[in-house]
């Protein structure tokens, strides 16, 4: 069901560039606390076109994970329009902001998420039940979302089976399995050694450039940042910086100068010298 | 979601915490448990007094010797009015009453060779059999001639056949009760228990007259096995007999009656009173353990809703709606009443059995109980799901992602 077809009364729905996929208008988002309003975000206006892949920066509290819920219609903004694919979805009922979720918003957190004591495969599933697939298309599709993240062969296994970066493999399946327009991740690589990081970032821009999947990732890490293609900076609610990042790293090329975990048992090192050696700044890392 | 999908997963659910399951369950085992055998016993002891009645025709009125006068305490059975004369009066003045048979019982030592036994006694006349519907499996009755002569004959009841014979047969065969020898004639069919638990064939049978004058020692008789022409003459002949039996014996008020008449429905109505007081009994218990039941349930589904907030937020993430995470919760704590209410069919069917054979009632299942068990078990399930379920749909999805 396409969102441009359905109009629902009272949602804006503009014929528009189609290269647009989101567009924030002055968006305001003000949490009550008892008596105290705490304003996260402060008038946010923003565009991203098909094919992006944006880097949320900015410092704890300023606001990204507000904003990345509310372009995952996890949340409503309190002022402000935000259209996704041209339809105003401020306006949508929760039951509508539900089917936008399931079909056109993969999420990854920084947690997983996966539901334990169930395996890869039914984890990947969970949203192809709401979609209301049959059983048979709902197998299929979880296991070849398991296969573009190279987890084909763990799918029976539980996430207690799975080190972090598989489980994060995982969610991003189940993340792509409804082919989502975008995929948003808040702080993807939070849980995860550096090396297991760069592997994550390796699919990520993977699904990025052969895909053309559209990716939001927050990361309060430079390093990571380095591997999207633009940078938004957040400070108190608002956007500071937005600029494309010049010489961008590729995972793919990081990767092979990495020590792998055989090898970091092998010597025996503590992992912050291995930081120290690698190519990894560590004044960057805070 | 399809309704196979969430039934699977309130399955597994439910399996991963099973000790907590099925102690959730326990209360709704109870009380379908004791639906179940409470509409099973009520209906074997409706069959019972049903049997009974017929056994006894719906015509059957009782005339007992006894006195309620508080002063006087001559005891239910001590009354010495009672007369053969009293039921030939009757018999002549109430033309609703078509026969009647005196009764007088005692209990005493049986003696066959070195086989003893300690029966009810009872004497009466051929019409006692008639008006019972009560015959014989071998041999035959005593005669009116034998009741008048006083003879020494009798007719035993299977229990006590069997006690004093084993495999022999007993007909021809003389046995003694004290010192006097008496010759049996018959065997009654077997009756089984009666609504009350005794044993309706330990007793022996002989003529009144023989009873009164060699064992008991008495002139008087206990009651009268009446029958009248319908069931409506029976209750009609209530007052008729009450009236003649007051000027027999000279009562003025009725209060100081010396006798006790009542009608087979009367006894009916009296054995159906006790058992609407059991059922009513076991319906209470059944419907606390029900309530107790159904708020465990409720306690539990609202600890897994608390256990499983993260997982809640990440199905609203990916999509479930509200309606959704509801019917999940719903199905799960129906889930789980019925699977109590399934054991709880089976552990009532298995028990009302059990106290069935145990009383040598006759075992009846009825599929009305196992139906309305299965609602019950349902509505409860739905009744005290919904609240939890309730709770669990309206988590706001980040706070429940966000949850540790
Ligand atoms: N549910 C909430 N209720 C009240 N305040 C909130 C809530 N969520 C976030 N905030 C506040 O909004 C601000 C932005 O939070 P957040 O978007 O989580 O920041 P970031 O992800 O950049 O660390 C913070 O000051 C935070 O305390
Ligand atoms: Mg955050």
């Amino acid at each position: 069901m396409s969102r441009e077809a359905k109009s629902e009364p009272g949602a804006r729905t503009e014929p528009n560039d189609r290269s647009e996929l989101i567009r924030l208008e002055n968006v305001h988002k003000v949490y009550h606390l008892g008596e105290v309003q705490v304003h996260a975000l402060r008038g946010v206006s923003l565009r991203i076109a098909r094919g992006e892949f944006v880097a949320v920066m900015g410092a704890s509290g300023s606001g990204k994970s507000t904003l990345m819920n509310i372009l995952g219609c996890l949340d409503r903004p309190t002022r402000g329009a935000y259209f996704l694919e041209g339809t105003d979805v401020s306006q949508l009922s929760k039951v509508e902001l539900a089917r936008i979720r399931n079909q056109k918003i993969g999420f990854v957190f920084q947690q997983f998420n996966l539901l334990p004591r169930t395996s890869a495969l039914e984890n990947v599933e969970l949203p192809t039940i709401y979609a209301g697939l049959s059983p048979a298309e709902r197998h299929s599709r979880a296991l070849a979302a398991l296969e573009r993240v190279g987890l084909a062969d763990r799918a029976h296994h539980f996430p207690s089976q799975l080190s972090g970066g598989q489980q994060q493999r995982v969610a991003i399946a189940r993340a792509l399995v409804n082919s989502p327009s975008i995929l948003l991740a808040d702080e993807p690589t939070g849980n995860l050694d550096s090396r297991t990081s760069v592997e994550i970032m390796d699919i990520l821009q993977f699904l990025n450039e052969e895909e053309g999947l559209t990716v939001v990732l927050v990361t309060h890490e430079h390093d990571i940042a380095q591997y999207a293609k633009r940078v938004l900076e957040f400070r108190d609610g608002r956007i500071r910086k937005d600029y494309q990042v010049s010489d961008r790293w590729v995972a793919r090329e990081v990767l092979p100068t990495l020590p792998t975990l055989d090898e970091l048992d092998a010597v025996e090192l503590g992992t912050q010298d291995l930081h120290a050696e690698g190519p990894v700044n560590p004044s960057e890392v805070w | 979601m399809d309704f196979s999908n969430t039934l699977r997963i309130a399955f597994r659910a439910l399996a991963r915490n099973k000790l907590r399951s099925a102690l959730t369950m326990l209360g709704i085992i109870i009380g379908i448990g004791a639906v179940i055998a409470t509409v099973s016993i009520g209906q074997g002891a409706e069959y019972l007094i049903q049997q009974g009645i017929e056994s006894l025709g719906t015509n059957a009125v009782f005339i007992a010797a006894g006195s309620n006068r508080a002063g006087a305490r001559t005891g239910f059975w001590g009354v010495r009015t009672l007369t053969v004369d009293d039921m030939e009066a009757i018999l002549r003045e109430v033309p609703l009453i078509r026969s009647a048979a005196p009764v007088v019982f005692t209990r005493a030592q049986v003696v066959y060779q070195n086989q003893n036994w300690r029966p009810r006694i009872e004497g009466t006349t051929p019409e006692y059999f008639q008006i019972r519907r009560w015959g014989v499996q071998a041999g035959g009755i005593f005669s009116e001639d034998e009741v008048r002569s006083a003879a020494n004959v009798c007719v035993l009841g299977v229990t006590v056949a069997r006690l004093l014979f084993g495999n022999q047969d007993p007909i021809g065969q003389t046995i003694r009760i004290g010192e006097i020898p008496f010759r049996v004639v018959g065997v009654l069919e077997a009756k089984g228990q009666s609504a009350m638990g005794e044993d309706q064939d330990d007793r022996l049978i002989a003529p009144y007259t023989t009873v009164q004058r060699k064992i008991a020692g008495i002139t008087w008789i206990h009651y009268i096995n009446a029958s009248a022409i319908s069931k409506e003459a029976a209750q009609a002949a209530v007052p008729q007999i009450e009236a003649l039996l007051r000027e027999r014996h000279r009562i003025r008020s009725p209060e100081d009656d010396d006798f006790f008449v009542s009608t087979q429905s009367d006894v009916a109505e009296m054995a159906t009173q006790t058992e609407r007081v059991m059922n009513l009994l076991l319906g209470s218990i059944a419907s606390v353990s029900l309530i107790v039941g159904g708020i465990g349930i409720m306690n539990i589904m609202l600890v897994s809703v608390t256990e499983r907030t993260r997982e809640i937020g990440v199905r609203m993430a990916v999509g479930a709606t509200e309606a959704d995470v509801r019917r999940q919760f719903l199905v799960e704590a129906v889930t789980m009443s019925m699977a109590g209410g399934i054991i709880g069919i089976g552990s009532g069917l298995v028990g009302s059995w059990a106290i069935a054979k145990l009383l040598g009632w006759p075992t009846l299942i009825s599929a009305t109980a196992i139906l309305i068990a299965t609602v019950v078990a349902a509505s409860i399930g739905i009744l005290f799901g919904l609240y939890p379920a309730w709770k669990a749909a309206q988590l706001d999805p980040i706070e429940a992602l966000r949850y540790e």
